[in-house]
């Protein structure tokens, strides 16, 4: 329990000093927001569909707004930290490396979440959107999708730190692995607009992905940062 | 020289490191002391930065081994050391307090100075609020050097801490490593400028082309009257 404490309380000095930081600068919320935003309008313009197909792509639209935004945003998640060699400085200190990975991926998802709750009624306008089945559980869906995006978003930029061309590296390592979490997503979220099917199998899918991915990124961080 | 009782910080012992097949670091051996200044000098490209970098564990040798003492009781691990590379280390968007109050932080179960003491340790005022990214390249150069005082370490290991500083400046922070190496820490010091820092050294380490060509006790009797007047 101490050790939680402990750890708890490294993650909350590592988070507060992300977000005051992103609070400053707004790098990443800026970009993330003009990209999902210009994502979906792009596809609103391309495609004239009827309700009933909107609500059957609106789902995979709005996961793949949330991805492509989502990489300018993970792309920067470590670069104020290698700007002045401030990682060096990270590895030196005795706290554990694990709690500085968790306070990134808390301050991702928080910035992630953030651009889809503004995203949210742009998209319904745009698309005609009324939920027919229980649309309470976009709110479980959302967050288990958007974390399992962010972990391993987090994890990867970890790893691209290094690379000369980490910009591209990123969505090469990304998005392969997070296709079963993508599926998950997109089918939950279309069962629910379409309201014709049960997403509890999607949602545990999400959820068996969040707590594998967590505990691995959580795990292997220490050898990432420590990589020469 | 000090009358500090001399104790082994630290040693390398034929340290080799490679990167690619060019050697930075070609067989290095060398034991730092406490209350001891070494002043390491050498071209471009001799390896000085990479030996601080081994020393400070931030790269693993090729080959050899680099022992340090161990912590005292109770004492974190890595708060023995303080490294001051040649970026400051430090976030542009948060003021100098907000750095070392979140440095601070991650030091927690050290004997940490506070903030403030080390902000005016370094001749800065705590009550600045402009953020890093504002100050001069001087005063940033102090800033990185008090967020490296923050844990107190037994060994002081500064790449280029004087570059861009005023003369002024230059001369303060001096002062301050005098200081530090007479309470019983060792410092280890790169700079081009050697006529500046040399008053201090208790060393010169001379490297060549990767290799630590020379180890020699600082003789000036001129900086020992210089010492006194730090």
């Amino acid at each position: 329990m101490e050790k939680i404490a402990v750890m708890r309380s490294y993650v909350l000095v590592h988070l507060a000093k992300d977000l005051r930081i992103e609070w400053r600068s707004k790098d990443a919320l800026n970009s993330m927001l003009f990209f999902a935003l210009l994502v979906v309008v792009l596809f609103s313009l391309a495609f004239d569909p009827t309700a009933y197909v909107s609500r059957q792509i609106s789902g995979g639209i709005l996961c793949v707004a949330t991805l492509f935004a989502s990489v300018t945003a993970l792309n920067q998640a470590w670069t104020r930290e290698i700007r002045h060699q401030v990682l060096d400085a990270q590895r030196l200190a005795p706290a554990p490396p694990s709690s500085l990975f968790l306070a990134k991926v808390i301050a991702n998802f928080l910035f992630v979440s953030g651009v889809q709750i503004l995203l949210a009624p742009v998209f319904a306008i745009f698309y005609n959107l009324h939920p027919a089945g229980q649309g309470w559980m976009l709110a479980v869906v959302m967050p288990l999708g958007t974390w399992a995006l962010v972990v391993n978003g987090t994890f990867f930029a970890a790893i691209s730190l290094r690379a000369r061309n980490r910009e591209m590296l990123l969505p090469l390592l990304l998005f392969p692995i997070f296709i079963p979490a993508l599926l998950g997503m997109v089918e939950a979220s279309s069962a629910i607009l379409i309201g014709d099917a049960d997403p509890g199998l999607w949602i545990r899918l999400l959820a068996g992905y969040d707590v594998i991915f967590t505990t691995l990124g959580l795990l292997l961080f220490d050898k990432v940062l420590h990589a020469e | 020289m000090s009358e500090t009782v001399s104790e082994t910080i630290a040693e390398l012992r034929q340290v080799s490191r490679l990167f690619g097949r060019s050697a930075a670091l070609r067989q290095v051996t060398v034991s730092l002391e406490a209350g001891r200044c070494y002043l390491l000098l050498g071209e471009n490209g001799a390896g000085k930065s990479t030996l601080l970098r081994v020393l400070a564990g931030l790269l693993e040798p090729t080959q050899g081994s680099v022992q340090h003492r161990a912590p005292a009781p109770g004492a974190a691990p890595g708060a023995e050391l303080g490294y001051m590379g040649h970026a400051a280390m430090l976030y542009d968007e948060l003021s100098a307090m907000e750095n070392l109050r979140y440095f601070a932080e991650l030091y927690r179960g050290c004997e940490c100075l506070a903030p403030e003491e080390a902000l005016r340790s370094v001749g800065l005022d705590p009550a600045i609020e402009k953020s890093v990214g504002q100050y001069s390249q001087g005063m940033r150069q102090r800033v990185a050097l008090a967020r490296v005082l923050l844990p107190q370490p037994a060994l002081l290991l500064l790449d280029e801490p004087f570059s861009n500083m005023d003369a002024a400046s230059a001369r303060q922070m001096l002062a301050l490593l005098a200081r530090l190496r007479d309470s019983g820490r060792a410092v280890v010091l790169t700079t081009h400028q050697r006529e500046l820092a040399a008053p201090l050294a208790d060393f010169v380490l001379t490297m060549v082309a990767g290799r630590l060509v020379s180890i020699v006790a600082s003789p000036a009797p001129e900086a020992a009257g210089w010492r006194k007047s730090l």
